[in-house]
C-alpha cells in the first residue's frame, strides 16, 4: 500500500469499495480514482494510442493524457474517462482500454517495436497498392487498432438538463486567485458565480504547504468558502467546468450533477449544461507542469512534480516507494519538497541548472535529499518504472526509483483565452506562453496569467475581482489580500534531453516523439499547424495542454526561429471534453422537437387515426377501419366517400394571417402575383406569392372580411416563413403602408367538409340567420355568423379536394366540438373522416399543386399559373421572374401523366425520357413530382414537370426510374384529371 | 451572441432569424434597367470583413425587423434600431 | 523520393533521415504564366492539373499562411456525388472519379475511403425528392440506391427506430461516397504540383492587384512584393469578397461561419457517413476513431472562424435524436471555418468580366468533395479561356440570366442553403 499514514483531505473514516479491471480495491471518500489506484499500488492504468505503450498517471487534473479508463459498464459505459477527475464512489467499476487481451499484456504493443517504420505520417506514404485494398484490408486493420475506449452499445439511460443563468461577475476557478477575485467582487454586492471543475474549492491551495496569513492554506480556503456561501449574491458551483467562451459574455459550462454517484437519484439529471451570461468574467484557472522530453519519459511512474505533491498532500498517497525529481525550475522543487514533507521518500533532485536558489537547496538538504545539479535524466527502465539513469558531469549512474517527478516549467492554463482566436504570446523570462488578448470582458488572474507566486496570485485575484465588479457597475475595491510568501520562481528554459535512449515522447497519448517532430521538420511540415496535423501532436484528448509547449520548442530549435516566432496552435472549445448528451439536454427521442397536435387530435385518436409528421404538427394520415388490409384500402374508401357523399378533415394546420388596415388591399396586391384590391367583401380568392427572386414562395386563399380586413391562409409548411416575409415587406420595404398583421394560426381551428352532401351537413350546424344556400353563399363566398348555438364562426366555401366544400373556422377551443357536431350532423349521409393521404389523392386528381411542386425551384409559369400574374401592377418577384432563363421555352412545365398500361404503377421521382432514348442527363425532359392511385380513374396518375408540358397532352414518354428498376410508358395529359371545369365546386 | 432589440432589450440571437445585408434597397420596378437593378439588389453583396449593417427578425419576440450594426470579424455589436425607423 | 512500402522500409533502417521536404518552400519569382491565389485544396489541385493536363508549369500558388490553413483543413472530410441538378451532378461525379484514382495519381495516400454515404429520409416528400435525385445520379453515371427502413436498419441497427420524433423511413445511399483525409489531400496535391515545377509560396498575402492600362489584371501585389502573371486565378473561398473588394467587384456571395466537431477517439462505431434528414446533422468516424460531425452554418455573416452555442446544441440534439447511444461520448474539439455562401448554394468556376482574372468561389460548405474536379475544371478554364462542359453551368452571370443551380430551392438567401 502506498497510502501515507496520515494527512490528506480524504475521510479515512469512510472507506469506499471500487474495482479496476475486475480487481476489488478500497479507497476513501475524497479520493479520485487515480489517487485510490495509486494508494493501492496500481501504477499501470492505460495504454497509449499508437504504440500501445503501458502508461500510468501523469497529472492530478483534467489535463491528464494517460490514465484514461472506461468508467461504469453497459449502457453507462464512459470511454476515455480521466481517472484523475473521477470522484471515487462506492461500487465504482472501471476498466482499462485500448489493450488486448489485457492491460498488462497487450499484443499491439508490438507497434512500439515497429516504431522506426511507423514514423509520423507513415500511412501517407504507403497502403496505396492496389487501390481497392485500402477499404478492404489496410483501413479495417488501422481502424480496429486505432481509437481509444469503447462507446456504450446501448442507448444512454440517463437524462440531461440545460439551464440559463445571469451574473455580474463569473469567476472561473476557485484556487488562490479565484477565491480572492470572488470575495472582492462579491463584497461589492455584485452577483457572483464562482465555478470550479473540482468537487472542492481551493485549487492549488489543497495541495500546497505554504501558509497564508500565518495559518495553513486550508483554513484560508475554509474561511473564504464560508463567507462566499453566506452571501446571497454569490452562487458557488463546484463540479462545474466552464468549457467555452461565446459572444456577448456567454459562457458554456457543464455541471456534473450525478457523476460522483453510481446512478443518478430519481428525477436528477446526470449532468446539466449551463449557459451563463456574465457582464464580466475572471479566469483564474491556474497552471500546470509540463513534461521534459527524454527517452522513456512515458513510463508508468513518471508524473508531473505538481501531481506528486497533490497525491501526497491532498490525497495522502505516495505515488511510489522512492521518488526522484527531474526539473528545471523552482516551483518543481517546492512541489517535490512539499511531497517529501508529507511523507514521500524523495531520493534525489536532478536539475539541469547548476545554480538553484539557496533556500530550496537548504530545505532539500534538511530533508536528506541528494541534489544533482547540472544533471539530466537520459533513460528510464522497468515496464513500470524501477530506475532512472542520470547523467551529470559526463558520468551516468542508475538511481532506483518508482516515481520520477518531472517538470519542464509551468504552463498557464489559458485555454479559454484563445477561444476568440487570440494567439498566446511567449514570455522568455517565464519560458511560458501567456494569454494574448482574451475575449472582451474576460480578465485573466493569477497563475493563468503567469503570476505563479502564491502571494502575487492572491493579490492579482483580488485586484481583478474588484475591477470586474467595478466594470459591471458596482463600487468595488480589492480585498486586503492575505499575506503569503512569494516562493522562489527561477526557471531555465529546457525542453529536451539530447542523447537519450529510447523513445522520447512529446505527446504522450498520441505517441508523438521528438523524432517525429524532427521528421516533420525535414519534410517541410514546419508551421505549428502543419506540425500538428502531420504528426497529430496536440490532437489528443488533452488538446496538447501537456505536449504543445515542448513540441513547438523542439521545432523552434530546428528552424532556428525562436519559440515566440514559431507560435502555438489555438485551443478550441471545449476546455475539456463534454458529453454530447449534455449538450443535447432533453431534446432527444420524442422530445427532439416540439409536437404540435391539432385541435381535433384527441378526437382523431379516438377514431383510430394513423398520424403523420407534418413539420412539427401531427396530422391524421388516414383512419383505418376494421378489416382493411392496408393504408391504400382505407384511403380509397375515404376518397370515394368524400366524392360520393361527404368527408371531413381538420385543416387547422394551414397558416392563418390576419391582415388589417387602410392599405391592406394595396399591400396584398404587392405581395401576390394576382390582384386582391378588386376582391369583394365576403369573397375569397386563390393567390400565389413569389420570393423576390421570382420563384413561387407559397399559395393559398385569402378572404376579404371587411373593406380593410383580410384573412390569409398559407400552406402548413410555409406558415412561419410567409408571416416573416410579410412583416419584412411591411417593416422594411414599405413602412409607409398602414397595415397590421397578426398570426392567428393557433387561434382558429379550421375544419373542411367536402362532397355533394356537405351543404346538407353544414346547414344542420349553423345558427339562424346564417344562410349557406348556393345563392347566399356561392363558390368562393365567405360568411360570418355562429354555429352550434352561439359559437362564432367563419365559413369559407372552397375545397382543395375539388368538390362542393366548406371550411368552417371557429375559435380553436371549439374545434373538437365542431368536429363532433359535424360528424353527428353528417351521420345520415355517412360522413367520413379522412386524412392527409386522401386529401393528397384528391388534390392530385384535381391537378392542384402542393409541397412537392412548390419546392422553391419552380416559377408560377412552371406551375401552369403564369397567367394569374397581373400585368397591371408590380409585385414581389415580378422583375426577377422575367429573366431569360426562367421564361425560356425548354423549362419543364406542369402536366398530368397516366400510365399507358393502366395496371402500371407510377412513382414520384421518375424522370421523363423520350421513348427509345437513352436514360442520360442529356435526354432528361423533366420529372414526376407527385403520384397517387385515383379511385375516380381506376389507375395511377401523376403530376410532373416536362418540357413544353401544356403543348404535349396526348403524347407518350417514359417515366424512367432506374433506381427502382422501373420504366413505364405514360401519356401526358391535363393535370386536372377530375372535373377539369370545376363544375362540382359550384353546385 | 446577444442582440439589443430596441423593444425587448438584450436577447440571445437564437430568438432572431437572420436575413442579411441591410444596406441594399429595393429598386424602383418601373425605372429603366430595373432587371439589372433588381439583380444587384437580390444577389450582390459587399460582404465586408468589418462593420456590417444587417437585418434580423425578432420572430420569437416582438416580431420587429431590426437593423443591427455588427462587426463580422469580432461579432461585436455596436447597436440596433428598428428597420422601419431607419432612414434609407 | 517516391513514396512506397520499399522507400518507407529503407528509411526505417536509416532513422527516416533521407526524406526531403514534401514541397519546396519557394520564394516568389517576379512573374509567372499563372498565379493561383489560395493554397488550399482547390488552388493546389488547380496548379497540379495546369501542369499535368495542360503543360503549364510556370505557375505559382500563393498562400497567405500555410497551405491548407483555410477550409481544406477544417471540414468534415466527406466525399460524395449525390446531387440533383444537371448543373452540378456531372461535375461532382467527375470529382468522384478523380478521387478514385487520386492517390496513385499523386503518389500520396489521402485515405480516400469509399465507406458509403447514407442520407436518411423521414417523410414521403423527402423520399420522393431522393428518388428524383437518385435517378439524376444514375443518369449521370453515378451509383445510387434507395433504401427502405429495413435496409437502413440492416446497415445501422443502432439508429433510433423505436422512439424517434421523426421516424426514419429510408434513405439514399451512395456506396462510392465516403471520406478522405483532408490535410493529406492538400499535401498530396502540393507535393505532386511541386514535382511538376509549380512554386508553392507560403506566407505571401495578396494586398492588391496589378492592372494594365485597359484594366486587365496582370499580377498581384503581395507582402513579398509584386508578382506579375499572364493570368490570375482566385481560389480563396471564404475570403473571396475580401479580395474582389480590392477590384470594386461585388459578388453573389456572403461569408458565413460553419462549425464542425470531433469527439474523443473511440473503437469503431460508425462505419460510413450518415446524414440525418429531420435536422441538419452528418456524422462519420475517422480512422483515428473520433466521431466527426457537423450541422448547419451559424447563419450570420462572419469572418471570425468561430461560432456560437445554438448551433452546437442543435447539432448535439440531432446527434442524440439519431444515435441515442452517443450520449456519453464526449465532444473533444470544435472549430469554425468561413464559407463562401453563394446565392443559390452552388459554386462559381468562371472567367470574370475583368480580363486576366478568373474565379473559383462560392463553395458554400461543400467544397471539400469538389477539390479534384474544381482544380481540374478551373485549370481547364484558365488554360483554354473557356469553361469545360463540366463547369459550364457554374457561371458568374447565371444570377443575371436566371440559370440558377439551386439544389435546396431556398433562393437568394445564403444562410438557408
Amino acid at each position: 500500500m502506498s497510502r501515507l499514514p496520515s494527512g490528506g483531505r480524504i475521510d479515512r473514516s469512510r472507506p469506499v469499495s471500487f474495482s479496476f479491471d475486475g480487481n476489488s480495491y478500497q479507497g476513501f471518500a475524497g479520493d479520485t480514482l487515480a489517487s485510490a489506484l495509486l494508494a493501492n499500488g496500481v501504477r499501470l492504468m492505460g495504454r497509449s494510442f499508437k504504440y500501445h505503450r503501458p502508461r500510468g498517471v501523469f497529472s492530478a487534473g483534467s489535463e491528464e493524457p494517460n490514465a484514461l479508463v472506461e468508467l461504469r459498464t453497459g449502457a453507462r459505459r464512459e470511454p476515455n474517462t480521466r481517472a484523475t477527475t473521477v470522484e471515487l464512489f462506492d461500487g465504482l467499476s472501471a476498466q482499462s482500454q485500448n489493450r488486448w487481451p489485457s492491460l498488462a499484456f497487450d499484443l499491439l504493443s508490438v507497434n512500439g517495436a515497429l516504431s522506426p517504420f511507423l514514423s509520423a505520417g507513415f500511412y501517407y506514404k504507403t497502403f496505396m497498392w492496389p487501390a481497392a485494398f485500402w477499404e478492404k484490408l489496410y483501413e479495417p486493420v488501422i481502424r480496429r487498432a486505432a481509437g481509444l475506449g469503447r462507446a456504450a452499445e446501448e442507448n444512454d439511460p440517463d437524462t440531461y438538463e440545460k439551464a440559463h443563468t445571469f451574473c455580474d461577475v463569473l469567476v472561473i476557478g476557485a484556487g488562490a486567485a479565484g477565491l480572492t477575485a470572488a470575495l472582492s467582487a462579491a463584497r461589492s454586492g455584485a452577483r457572483v458565480i464562482l465555478a470550479d471543475e473540482d468537487f472542492a474549492l481551493g485549487g492549488r491551495l489543497l495541495s500546497e504547504q505554504h501558509p497564508i496569513d500565518g495559518a495553513p492554506a486550508a483554513s484560508f480556503v475554509a474561511k473564504a468558502e464560508a463567507e462566499l456561501a453566506s452571501l446571497p449574491n454569490v452562487r458557488i458551483m463546484t463540479r462545474t467546468t466552464v468549457f467555452g467562451v461565446y459572444d456577448s459574455g456567454t459562457y458554456g459550462a457543464l455541471e456534473r450533477v450525478s457523476d460522483h454517484v453510481a446512478v443518478p437519484a430519481s428525477f436528477m439529471p446526470r449532468q446539466r449544461m449551463w449557459k451563463i451570461v456574465a457582464k464580466q468574467a475572471v479566469l483564474a484557472a491556474g497552471a500546470f507542469d509540463r513534461p521534459i522530453v527524454f527517452g522513456g519519459n512515458d513510463r508508468p511512474g513518471v508524473m508531473s512534480a505538481q501531481a506528486l505533491r497533490t497525491y501526497a498532500v491532498r490525497y495522502g498517497v505516495a505515488a511510489g516507494n522512492m521518488a526522484v525529481l527531474f526539473a528545471n525550475n523552482d516551483y518543481a522543487w517546492s512541489a517535490a519538497l512539499d511531497a517529501a514533507e508529507a511523507g514521500v521518500r524523495l531520493a534525489a533532485i536532478i536539475d539541469v541548472r547548476r545554480e538553484v536558489a539557496a533556500p530550496l537547496q537548504a530545505r532539500a538538504k534538511a530533508l536528506g535529499i541528494r541534489l544533482i545539479l547540472g544533471g539530466e535524466v537520459v533513460a528510464t527502465s522497468g515496464k513500470i518504472l524501477s530506475s532512472v539513469i542520470v547523467r551529470s558531469g559526463g558520468r551516468e549512474e542508475t538511481i532506483a526509483a518508482e516515481v520520477l517527478a518531472i517538470s519542464g516549467g509551468t504552463t498557464p492554463n489559458l485555454h479559454l483565452t484563445s477561444h476568440f482566436g487570440s494567439r498566446p504570446t511567449y514570455d522568455e523570462s517565464l519560458a511560458a506562453f501567456l494569454p494574448g488578448t482574451p475575449p472582451a470582458g474576460l480578465a485573466v488572474a493569477g497563475a493563468a496569467a503567469g503570476r505563479f507566486a502564491l502571494g502575487e496570485t492572491l493579490r492579482h485575484g483580488a485586484q481583478l475581482g474588484a475591477s470586474a465588479a467595478t466594470a459591471a457597475g458596482f463600487a468595488a475595491a480589492p480585498m486586503a489580500a492575505p499575506r503569503a510568501e512569494d516562493t522562489p520562481s527561477g526557471i531555465s528554459a529546457f525542453w529536451q534531453v539530447k542523447g537519450t535512449r529510447g523513445l522520447a515522447f512529446v505527446d504522450f497519448q498520441n505517441d508523438v516523439t521528438a523524432k517525429d517532430v524532427a521528421l516533420a521538420h525535414r519534410e517541410g511540415y514546419r508551421s505549428v499547424e502543419l506540425l500538428k496535423r502531420y504528426t497529430t501532436l496536440g490532437m489528443a484528448t488533452d488538446q496538447g495542454k501537456n505536449s504543445n509547449m515542448a513540441g513547438l520548442a523542439i521545432m523552434a530549435e530546428l528552424t532556428g526561429q525562436g519559440i515566440g516566432a514559431t507560435g502555438t496552435t489555438l485551443f478550441r472549445p471545449p476546455y475539456s471534453p463534454v458529453a454530447i448528451g449534455a449538450i443535447a439536454g432533453h431534446h432527444r427521442g420524442k422530445d427532439f422537437r416540439p409536437t404540435r397536435p391539432t385541435p381535433t387530435h384527441q378526437w382523431a385518436e379516438e377514431r383510430g387515426a394513423v398520424f403523420v409528421e407534418a413539420g412539427q404538427w401531427l396530422r391524421a394520415q388516414y383512419f383505418p377501419q376494421p378489416g382493411e388490409k392496408d393504408w391504400l384500402e382505407s384511403v380509397m374508401r375515404e376518397v370515394k366517400a368524400t366524392r360520393s357523399s361527404v368527408g371531413l378533415i381538420d385543416v387547422s394546420t394551414f397558416g392563418k394571417i390576419d391582415v388589417q388596415g387602410p392599405d391592406a388591399a394595396a399591400f396584398l396586391d404587392r405581395v401576390y402575383i394576382n390582384t386582391f384590391s378588386t376582391l369583394a367583401v365576403g369573397k375569397a380568392r386563390y393567390g400565389v406569392m413569389l420570393r423576390e427572386d421570382g420563384m413561387v414562395m407559397d399559395d393559398g386563399t385569402t378572404a376579404r372580411l371587411a373593406p380593410e380586413h383580410f384573412i390569409m391562409t398559407t400552406t402548413t409548411a410555409n406558415a412561419a416563413k410567409v408571416f416573416q416575409h410579410l412583416e419584412f415587406c411591411l417593416q422594411v420595404l414599405w413602412p409607409e403602408l398602414d397595415v397590421q398583421l397578426a398570426s392567428v394560426s393557433e387561434q382558429w381551428a379550421q375544419i373542411s367538409i367536402s362532397g355533394p352532401k356537405s351543404r346538407d351537413v353544414l346547414a344542420k350546424v349553423v345558427d339562424a340567420p346564417l344562410d349557406v344556400s348556393n345563392e347566399a353563399l356561392p363558390y368562393m363566398g365567405v360568411a360570418q355568423g355562429t354555429v352550434m348555438g352561439g359559437t362564432k364562426a367563419r365559413i369559407f366555401r372552397l375545397s382543395f379536394a375539388g368538390e362542393l366544400g366548406y371550411e368552417i373556422a371557429v375559435p380553436a377551443r371549439h374545434g373538437e366540438a365542431l368536429t363532433r357536431a359535424l360528424m353527428a350532423a353528417g351521420a345520415p349521409f355517412g360522413i367520413t373522416p379522412y386524412g392527409t393521404e386522401a386529401l393528397g389523392v384528391m388534390r392530385i386528381e384535381k391537378g392542384h399543386v402542393s409541397g412537392n411542386e412548390l419546392n422553391g425551384q419552380t416559377t408560377a409559369r412552371d406551375l401552369g399559373l403564369g397567367r394569374m400574374a397581373s400585368t397591371k401592377k408590380d409585385f414581389v418577384g415580378r422583375v426577377m421572374a422575367g429573366r431569360a432563363g426562367l421564361i425560356e421555352p425548354d423549362r419543364p412545365i406542369l402536366a398530368g401523366f397516366r400510365p399507358v398500361d393502366p395496371s402500371k404503377r407510377l412513382r414520384a421521382g421518375a424522370h421523363f425520357i423520350a421513348i427509345g432514348a437513352e436514360g442520360t442527363l442529356e435526354n432528361d425532359e423533366g420529372y414526376m413530382s407527385s403520384t397517387a392511385f385515383s379511385p375516380a380513374l381506376g389507375t395511377w396518375i401523376g403530376l410532373g414537370f416536362i418540357k413544353h408540358g401544356p403543348e404535349r397532352w396526348g403524347q407518350r414518354v417514359r417515366a424512367y426510374d432506374p433506381v427502382r428498376g422501373e420504366d413505364v410508358e405514360v401519356e401526358v395529359c391535363d393535370p386536372a384529371f377530375v372535373d377539369p371545369k370545376g363544375e362540382r365546386l359550384r353546385v | 451572441m446577444r442582440i439589443p432589440c430596441p423593444y425587448c432589450g438584450l436577447r440571445d440571437a437564437h430568438e432572431f432569424a437572420y436575413l442579411g445585408d441591410a444596406t441594399v434597397k429595393r429598386p424602383d420596378p418601373a425605372a429603366p434597367g430595373a432587371e439589372d437593378a433588381f439583380h444587384d439588389y437580390v444577389y450582390l453583396r459587399d460582404n465586408p470583413a468589418g462593420a456590417h449593417k444587417e437585418l434580423w427578425y425578432h420572430g420569437s419576440g416582438c416580431r420587429s425587423w431590426v437593423v443591427v450594426a455588427r462587426d463580422t470579424r469580432t461579432h461585436a455589436i455596436a447597436g440596433a434600431e428598428l428597420a422601419r425607423e431607419v432612414t434609407p | 523520393m517516391r513514396y512506397s512500402v520499399l522507400s518507407l522500409l529503407a528509411n526505417a533502417l536509416t532513422g527516416q533521415k533521407s526524406w526531403k521536404p514534401a514541397w519546396r518552400d519557394a520564394a516568389p519569382k517576379p512573374s509567372y504564366d499563372v498565379i493561383i491565389v489560395g493554397g488550399g485544396g482547390h488552388g493546389l489541385a488547380t496548379a497540379y492539373y495546369l501542369a499535368k493536363e495542360h503543360g503549364i508549369r510556370n505557375v505559382a500558388v500563393i498562400e497567405k499562411g500555410w497551405i491548407g490553413s483555410g477550409n481544406a483543413g477544417r471540414n468534415t472530410t466527406i466525399i460524395r456525388s449525390n446531387y440533383l441538378l444537371p448543373g452540378n451532378e456531372p461535375f461532382y461525379e467527375w470529382s468522384m472519379k478523380l478521387w478514385e484514382g487520386l492517390e496513385q495519381d499523386v503518389n500520396y495516400n489521402s485515405m480516400v475511403s469509399q465507406r458509403g454515404v447514407l442520407n436518411l429520409c423521414h417523410t414521403d416528400a423527402q423520399r420522393d425528392a431522393y428518388a428524383r435525385r437518385a435517378n439524376s445520379m444514375r443518369m449521370s453515371g453515378a451509383d445510387s440506391e434507395l433504401l427502405d427502413q429495413d435496409g437502413v436498419r440492416a446497415m445501422y441497427p443502432f439508429l433510433d427506430f423505436e422512439n424517434a420524433r421523426f421516424p426514419v423511413k429510408g434513405g439514399l445511399l451512395q456506396r462510392r461516397g465516403g471520406t478522405a483525409r483532408h490535410d493529406a489531400v492538400v499535401w498530396g496535391y502540393a507535393r505532386a504540383a511541386d514535382r511538376l515545377g509549380v512554386d508553392i509560396v507560403q506566407n505571401c498575402e495578396v494586398t492588391g492587384f496589378i492592372r494594365d492600362a485597359q484594366g486587365a489584371v496582370v499580377g498581384v501585389e503581395t507582402n513579398r512584393g509584386p508578382i506579375r502573371a499572364g493570368k490570375v486565378g482566385l481560389a480563396v473561398a471564404g475570403s473571396t469578397s475580401r479580395l474582389t473588394a480590392k477590384l470594386d467587384m461585388r459578388l453573389p456571395i456572403e461569408s458565413h461561419v460553419l462549425q464542425a466537431f470531433v469527439s474523443e477517439g473511440l473503437k469503431p462505431l460508425i462505419d460510413g457517413v450518415i446524414t440525418f434528414g429531420a435536422g441538419h446533422f452528418y456524422i462519420s468516424q475517422s480512422d483515428k476513431g473520433g466521431l466527426v460531425f457537423g450541422g448547419d452554418i451559424d447563419g450570420y455573416n462572419s469572418y471570425a472562424q468561430r461560432g456560437n452555442l445554438p448551433v452546437v446544441e442543435d447539432v448535439a440534439e440531432s446527434g442524440m435524436a439519431l444515435i441515442p447511444r452517443i450520449g456519453r461520448v464526449r465532444l473533444l474539439r470544435s472549430w469554425g471555418g468561413v464559407m463562401d455562401m453563394s446565392m443559390d448554394g452552388s459554386p462559381i468556376i468562371d472567367k470574370t468580366p475583368i480580363p486576366g482574372l478568373y474565379l473559383n468561389a462560392g463553395w458554400c460548405y461543400g467544397g471539400f468533395k469538389a477539390t479534384p474536379a474544381s482544380g481540374w475544371c478551373f485549370a481547364w478554364t484558365l488554360a483554354k479561356d473557356a469553361p469545360h462542359a463540366r463547369n459550364a453551368a457554374m457561371r458568374l452571370d447565371r444570377f443575371r440570366t436566371g440559370h440558377l443551380i439551386d439544389e435546396k430551392g431556398v433562393g437568394a438567401q445564403p444562410n438557408l442553403h
